[in-house]
């Protein structure tokens, strides 16, 4: 009892927070599981690559809106940005992969920290405009710079070096499915270690009320940049496995598309989970390939009649939902 | 400087003017707060006493004059700088983190204060102080049972008591509250103050109070605010047998 010993609420406070932090059965099999594929006959190991560098891009996403309340329209830039830096490194000499992925997550980083500077006073509708404004630009750019950028045609004659000087990438994506996965598994670590920390609270408590924290002495714009900095690294280390995995970047990875569909992964998988990105990513890229099988053109018309179903019945996407029914069971 | 050290102010403005636009709220304001006080600021609505407030915690700037904190100017500072030199604030209207718990609200309150809450991968788990501290925090205020409750499913009261709580982890100097018996009861007001009066000790309190029975038996001393200006500053006792402060305030 909390009123006869003092040391109680302490230790259900401990407790609590320690099962915060602790791995459940469904994380460690979700891993295993992606892991499992690999060893599967016949897997479409590409497809699934997709599926795992499209869930590390939606994560990035989901520290931005689903802890700190950031929506952003455009954050394909990163993700673009991560894709041609790792692009040109491949075609003029550097084809080491590690420190390519590497140097691309810090450039993406600090453009994204320094949209976070930019953005930090902004919110709401604004917020949408100024991130979709900065997707445009940078897609403008890449596009009329065709010389430098191949324009359309994207950049050609990306080489990759085999993966820690071993593992060549192969044409059946062996190498490469198990190159993004781990590098996702890797960045997924430090993304759940970060939204578990103190930080990650004070991601929440800002994205709940700004003026309380304010209040609290939290330079909560110094953390909106901060945060951003490291999304966007996130969304860059996804672009450069894509460019890595696939040797070569096309103007379609900093598209307003590719922002809106990360969006809409994430939103049909959840927010505010990091698994309800992979989860998104997996029925987003399943459908996709699926539905472009049975009718090349009109696939967006599920994409879109999906997502009203999610967002009209699910609200929080699937992965929340799923949790309330596991919770409803297990009261039972 | 003309105070000596033991009887500087915690808290003082000088001259200080505030408008709206066109809406003047403060003409010149001299007020000064010494350290230790459980002051109340009353006065009718208009007169001013929330945007006293937020001009202290710098939720707001002043047009003209100055803000002194243990008298060094802090007109310019930023509301993060002052929380950091030791003023906290409650909120008139519940301002909390809605879909936390106690708890976890009070863990970023406390690791804030310590400097924990920057960028960092170490689990809160691990923080057993900050933890422990907050745990104490709320058995102290009677929340014990309600530390791992989603905040916006506690009953009313219950968050206007977290609501002082989040300011107290703070341990600042000067606390400032405002309206924090806003919409208990008469009962639950008396026991919001009476818990105030036992754990804030040193503290110095600043509170705005509608409820008189509260502002007479828990201040030291009252400010009564009107259209803009200190009308009176005294005792309790001076200040319901005041002259003006019938006139202008008790309206009799």
């Amino acid at each position: 009892m909390s009123l006869t010993n003092p040391q109680a609420p302490a230790a259900a406070g401990k407790r609590y927070f320690s099962s915060v932090a602790r791995w459940g059965y469904g994380e460690i099999i979700f891993w295993a599981a992606l892991l499992a594929i690999f060893f599967v006959p016949d897997a479409n190991l590409p497809l699934f690559g997709q599926i795992v560098i499209w869930g590390l891009f939606a994560m990035s996403l989901d520290l931005l809106l689903g802890y700190r309340g950031i929506p952003s329209m455009g954050h394909a830039a990163f993700f673009g940005i991560g894709a041609y830096a790792a692009g040109y490194l491949g075609k003029f000499g550097w084809t080491e992969p590690i420190s390519g992925l590497v140097f691309a997550m810090i450039l993406a980083g600090i453009i994204g920290w320094l949209t976070g500077r930019l953005i930090q006073r902004v919110s709401g509708i604004a917020l949408l405009m100024v991130t979709l404004g900065l997707n445009l630009i940078l897609y403008d750019i890449v596009h009329r710079q065709s010389e430098l950028t191949g324009g359309d045609d994207g950049l050609q004659g990306v080489v990759i070096a085999p993966v820690l000087g071993l593992f060549r990438f192969d044409i059946f994506g062996r190498t490469a499915y198990l190159y993004a996965l781990a590098v996702t598994f890797v960045l997924f670590l430090v993304a759940r270690a970060l939204v578990k920390s103190p930080f990650g609270l004070a991601l929440l408590g800002a994205r709940e009320n700004p003026r309380r924290m304010i209040m609290l002495g939290t330079p909560i714009e110094r953390d909106v940049s901060a945060v951003f900095g490291i999304a966007a690294a996130m969304a860059g280390a996804a672009g450069a496995l894509l460019t890595q995995t696939t040797q070569f970047v096309s103007p379609a990875t900093l598209s307003f598309q590719r922002s809106a569909d990360v969006l809409v992964i994430l939103i049909i998988g959840g927010t505010g989970r990091l698994y309800g990105a992979f989860v998104g990513a997996f029925v987003f890229l399943f459908l996709r390939d699926w539905l472009a099988a049975l009718s090349p053109v009109y696939w967006y018309f599920w994409i879109g009649f999906l997502l009203v179903i999610v967002v009209a019945f699910f609200r929080k996407g699937i992965v929340p939902s799923l949790e309330t029914l596991a919770r409803r069971v297990r009261r039972r | 400087m003309n105070n000596v050290a033991s009887t500087q102010p915690v808290l003082e403005t000088r001259d200080l003017h505030m408008a709206f636009g066109g809406l003047v709220v403060f003409e010149r304001l001299n007020f000064a707060l010494p350290r230790g006080e459980r002051h109340a600021i009353i006065g009718p609505n208009g007169a001013g006493k929330t945007t006293f407030v937020s001009l202290v915690t710098g939720l707001l700037r002043p047009t003209a004059g100055d803000v002194l904190f243990n008298g060094a100017v802090i007109t310019h500072t930023s509301p993060q700088q002052r929380v950091k030199a030791g003023i906290a604030r409650t909120f008139q209207i519940n301002s909390l983190f809605k879909a936390l718990n106690p708890l976890a609200s009070l863990v970023i309150a406390l690791a804030e204060r310590e400097g924990k809450g920057g960028v960092s991968l170490r689990a809160v788990a691990r923080e057993t102080e900050l933890i422990e501290e907050a745990s104490a925090l709320l058995a102290k205020f009677g929340l014990a049972d309600d530390a791992l409750v989603v905040t916006e499913t506690l009953p009313y009261g219950k968050q206007r008591l977290l609501e002082v709580v989040l300011a107290l982890a703070l341990r600042p100097q000067l606390l400032l509250l405002d309206e924090p018996a806003a919409g208990l009861s008469t009962e639950q007001g008396h026991e919001l103050f009476r818990q105030l009066a036992i754990l804030t000790g040193e503290t110095t309190v600043l509170f705005i109070e509608h409820d008189m029975n509260l502002v007479f038996r828990y201040a030291d001393r009252v400010s009564v605010f009107a259209a803009g200006a200190l009308v009176v500053q005294d005792t309790p006792e001076s200040v319901r047998n005041h002259a003006r402060v019938r006139e202008v305030y008790l309206g009799a």
